[in-house]
């Protein structure tokens, strides 16, 4: 996993409350098997006029130049910025991967919804959580001047812009997986002898499981 | 002994390990795989040379990629093919247990588990799917994950978590005739909204949740997940042990006792402490539709689309003038005024025998609509659909001009041909009604499946209770 540390970049204004995974990547790309090539289908049904699927090549497809992803203003941003409950609905983790093979590195929004906000800890994407009015400052602020720099501090749990600055929560375990870009997995296995030992106890209590 | 939640006491037996911070090594029994979440966790399974850490931990199945029409000839679309035979691959390659397209058991993943007896009260389950929260009705700490947990899940037998809040959801007294499970989640999710469950756990409670039926209890905790929480519970009872028992992968003999000697202690403690705690009166829940693009966005069948002009808050009041136009609706429009073009009964959330019965009840000796252009029931698994066959339900539908199709989650999400067309309204016993959610340009109506069938007989949605 690429890890984390200080990322400074404009952001993009997403003005949106309950921002599904639906909307995020709609179902018909989730038929691919790869885990790489979903940026092009980020926010797909906001960004294109016409409907498209995997054997659609996106340059035949006509962009809607009303959402704010298309506005030439807003190109190459890291930083996304959106309402609250961001990322509700389905599992899928293909919505961070669209998020992240487009190129957003981070998510800033007043709340999250649970299974999106821990997809994103796996794939080097860093969620942030800040009371609504930060948050609506920051709109405004990017809506003064939308090349405005956003930087995101991990390590000081700090997103600085203008002269502003707002702290924002952590887990401390995330936040080391994430600044140190950390396998989750090789984690879990180095304590695999305490696997065992759950298991064998277990076997005693629940044995149907274990037969 | 400090009293326990049931949420705590799940927890509690399957922590592994803890880090400083509280993050928990949790034990997962249960692994349930599908087609759409699992390739690339396979992949990297193949990748980092790992394998399934307790093989027989897992269940696969494909489905939310089955045509629902004939088999016969496998899957037209090549790419949906490709995901199915993926899985069959994977299964294959690391020996996970499997129902595959051509089994007779074979359907929605959360319709399956439990009736293979694979969810079992007590259990940790899992899978790459957000509708996994169904399992938490046998008293189980059931959540869905993404895939790289799904990857976690099979190579460790474990996830890292930490601890979510609990929120308690009591729903006192008795509902009315006509008001299903269905409409008590949807109530539950008007009030508290989509983001309400954010950071909990629900575990719902009270007489009219404890009066459900195993197939009701698996639909109120379906959605759960639709409230924002990851997990819904029920606390077990009798209703939960007459359902399991005798099932393929439950406990036998000696083991049975055992099982159920703790499973009789998974219920929350007189005295527990919630963090939140919720009533609803179930006398005064009334049949629910969706008028929107959330499912919080909902009101009593007799009611009417709300007015955006009476919202004071801005984000709010923007969403509903979004959802209005997205859904072609006017403020102040009665519910019942509502045409609509399309009936989908089916989903993890309402295919269960006790949903097509209760469909099949509204639509027998009737006939669609004429400005219904297609009335769909899918089954949730093979075996529902055989038992629904055997009461003489497809006979019912089929006279009234539904279609019976072949098990999957189909309309629910339209990763098969079941889709709906650009601004097609469709009267859903589905979980969604995002944007685009059963086609782009797509208008869901979420509604119980008594509730779809009568529309699909009256071509607008009706009162069940006048009915």
């Amino acid at each position: 996993m690429e890890a984390f540390t200080v990322l400074t970049s404009p952001a993009l204004p997403l003005d949106r409350a309950n921002v599904d995974t639906d909307a995020i990547i709609p179902k018909q790309y989730l038929k691919s098997i790869y885990k790489s090539g979903f940026g092009q289908y980020l926010f797909d049904d906001w960004r294109y006029l016409d409907a498209g699927d995997l054997s659609v090549p996106v340059a035949s497809r006509r962009p809607n130049s009303e959402f704010v992803l298309n506005n030439p203003l807003h190109q190459g941003a890291k930083v996304l910025l959106a309402r609250e409950n961001f990322g509700c609905g389905s599992s899928r983790e293909h919505a961070v991967w669209a998020l992240s093979d487009h190129g957003i590195r981070c998510v800033i929004a007043p709340s999250f919804a649970d299974i999106f906000f821990n997809n994103c800890f796996k794939n080097g994407v860093l969620p942030v959580a800040l009371p609504a009015a930060t948050v609506e400052a920051l709109f405004q602020a990017v809506q003064a001047d939308p090349r405005l720099e956003v930087t995101v501090d991990l390590a000081a749990q700090q997103v600085r812009w203008s002269k502003a600055d707002a702290a924002f929560a952590v887990d401390p375990f995330r936040k080391d997986c994430l600044l140190r870009g950390l396998d989750e997995i090789g984690l879990t296995l180095e304590h695999a002898d305490a696997i065992k030992v759950y298991e064998a106890q277990r076997a005693k209590t629940a044995p149907w499981l274990f037969t | 002994m400090a009293a326990k939640t049931l949420y705590d006491k799940l927890w509690d037996a399957h922590v592994v390990r803890s880090e400083a911070d509280g993050t928990a090594l949790l034990y997962i029994d249960r692994h349930l795989v599908h087609e759409v979440t699992s390739p690339q966790a396979f992949e990297g399974l193949r990748e980092a040379g790992r394998t399934p850490w307790k093989r027989l931990a897992n269940l696969a199945v494909p489905d939310h990629n089955v045509p629902t029409t004939d088999r016969a000839a496998g899957i037209a679309d090549p790419i949906s093919r490709e995901q199915v035979d993926a899985l069959d691959r994977n299964v294959k390659h690391f020996d996970v247990p499997y129902i595959p397209l051509a089994d007779l058991r074979q359907g929605i993943v959360h319709v399956v588990g439990p009736e293979q007896g694979a969810t079992l009260p007590g259990m940790t389950v899992v899978c790459g799917d957000s509708h996994t929260a169904t399992h938490g009705a046998f008293g189980a700490l059931a959540f869905g994950i993404g895939t790289s947990e799904v990857e976690h899940a099979l190579a460790t037998q474990c996830l890292l978590q930490k601890k979510s809040k609990a929120m308690l959801i009591r729903v006192n007294g008795v509902v009315g005739p006509g008001v299903t499970a269905k409409d008590i989640v949807l109530a539950i999710i008007g009030r508290i909204g989509t983001a309400g469950g954010n950071g909990y756990i629900l575990e719902f409670a009270g007489e009219a949740i404890m009066a459900l039926s195993m197939e009701g209890r698996m639909t109120v905790c379906n959605m759960a997940i639709e409230a924002g929480a990851r997990a819904g519970l029920i606390a077990v009872d009798d209703t939960t042990l007459n359902y399991v028992k005798g099932r393929p992968l439950a406990p036998r003999a000696e083991h049975w006792e055992q099982a159920v000697a703790w499973w009789r202690t998974l219920h929350s403690d007189a005295g527990a402490q919630f963090d939140r705690v919720v009533e609803f009166d179930a006398a005064e829940i009334q049949p629910q539709v969706t008028w929107g693009t959330s499912p919080e966005m909902v009101v009593p069948v007799d009611g009417r689309v709300p007015d955006p002009g009476q919202e004071p808050d801005a984000v709010k009041r923007g969403g509903m003038e979004k959802a209005l136009a997205y859904m072609g609706l006017k403020a102040g429009t009665p519910i019942a005024d509502i045409a609509i073009d399309k009936v989908f009964i089916g989903s993890c959330t309402n295919a269960r025998i006790e949903d097509l019965r209760a469909a099949a009840a509204v639509v027998r000796g009737k006939s669609k609509a004429a400005n219904v252009r297609l009335a769909l029931v899918v089954p949730g698994s093979g075996l529902v659909k055989q038992q629904a066959e055997q009461e003489g339900l497809d006979a019912i539908f089929k006279a009234a001009g539904f279609e019976w199709r072949e098990p999957g989650c189909s309309m629910c999400l339209g990763m098969n041909e079941d889709r709906l067309a650009p601004g097609e309204r469709c009267a859903s016993t589905s979980n969604r009604n995002f944007e685009g959610r059963q086609g782009a340009g797509s208008r869901t109506h979420l509604v119980s499946p008594a509730m779809a069938a009568a529309a699909g007989i009256a071509g607008r949605f009706v009162d069940i209770r006048s009915l």
